[in-house]
């Protein structure tokens, strides 16, 4: 039944907060808020074919919040080096080896690539084997390699794909 | 020495910080000489620059009484479009650009 | 409430200079990515500015406008990003 009523909890209830978040939380816009949770993702649900499962809900606070502090060290760096001698920047494109083969997760990997700054995640391979980065300073090659897949694949990996 | 001091404190603060990184940014545009590398510089100010001064303005209104969320819901929508724009600006400028050697 | 005041002046003209700065580069090109990579820039500093505004005269009507300008914006870039890249393939 309750499968039924909302055949994408998660989808509802992000609905739901983000029309409170728009328009506040009188009770009007409660009720109006429950109704548009409700019927979106059912209106919707033959067009959404193939849809991410979550699982390990503490990785992915701990990975939000990894992402959040990389993000702040990275502006810092970036700023540096964008007002320090242009010399100094040596930008290259690196290809990085997957292991991840979940789409949504690569799309996740490659947002959060993108959003560090110092970084930019640019092509796919055709296999979805491989991702094109782009390093603003790439320095030791094999080390940043080691970094996005440690810091961002391996938590990735637990949450799209550790129901599998 | 109140919690209101405190707050406004913080939010000047942040104010400054978010400022600095989309100027910094914009400097960035200008001063660099090449396309890839001009392109790391607006992930800054939609990264740090809005994400700071949208956090100063949520402490802001809600110091002046009003609770106000909107701000989260701006800076998220910008989280998630951010990338989706650079990368493709990147497959923009390089479209099969045959200097980069496939795997 | 004081030193918030104090600094917002100051903040909104930096947030204008910057803005400036894209424009140059959005006039001077040279590539047709750089002119869209500034656009992109010039729509997240509005976004920042409007913000900054709306704290200055400590009013939320601003925040619809920077969220729509937001939504516009990104479909812009898209937009003419996926021009660009559509534009040189002959179908």
């Amino acid at each position: 039944m309750m499968r039924r009523l909302f055949p994408a909890p998660l989808l509802s209830a992000a609905l739901f907060i983000a029309w409170l978040l728009l328009n506040g939380a009188a009770p009007a816009q409660l009720a109006l808020g429950a109704v548009l949770a409700t019927a979106i993702p059912w209106l919707t649900e033959p067009v959404r074919v193939d849809r991410p499962r979550f699982s390990a809900w503490p990785t992915l606070v701990r990975l939000g919040f990894v992402v959040l502090f990389d993000i702040v060290v990275s502006n810092v760096r970036v700023a540096r080096l964008i007002l320090g001698p242009e010399a100094r920047i040596d930008p290259r494109f690196v290809w990085v080896p997957l292991t991840i083969r979940d789409p949504h997760g690569i799309v996740a990997l490659a947002g959060i690539i993108t959003l560090t700054p110092g970084t930019l995640s640019s092509d796919l391979s055709d296999d979805r084997r491989h991702l094109l980065v782009h390093c603003l300073n790439a320095g030791d090659e094999a080390l940043l390699i080691a970094t996005i897949k440690q810091r961002y694949e391996a938590p990735l990996i637990r949450i799209f794909e550790g129901a599998r | 020495m109140t919690t209101t001091f405190l707050l406004d404190l913080v939010s000047s603060a942040l104010v400054i910080v978010g400022v600095f990184f989309t100027l910094v940014g914009s400097i960035g545009l200008v001063k660099l000489s090449d396309f890839m590398k001009r392109l790391h510089c607006p992930t800054k100010a939609s990264t740090l620059g809005v994400g700071c001064v949208l956090i100063a303005s949520m402490i802001d209104f809600s110091l002046a009484g009003e609770t106000s969320l909107h701000e989260l819901l701006i800076s998220l929508f910008i989280f998630i479009t951010a990338p989706v724009s650079a990368h493709l600006m990147v497959k923009a400028a390089l479209r099969d650009d045959p200097n980069i050697p496939r795997p | 409430m004081s030193l918030l005041n104090h600094v917002l002046p100051w903040g909104i003209a930096a947030i204008a200079l910057a803005m400036l700065l894209a424009l140059w580069r959005l006039l001077r090109g040279p590539t047709l990515p750089d002119r869209i990579l500034a656009l992109d820039t010039l729509y997240i500093d509005s976004i920042a500015l409007l913000i900054l505004i709306g704290m200055r005269f400590n009013t939320a009507l601003f925040f619809e406008a920077a969220l729509i300008i937001a939504m516009l914006g990104f479909v812009g870039t898209m937009a003419l990003s996926k021009y660009l890249m559509r534009g040189d393939i002959i179908e």
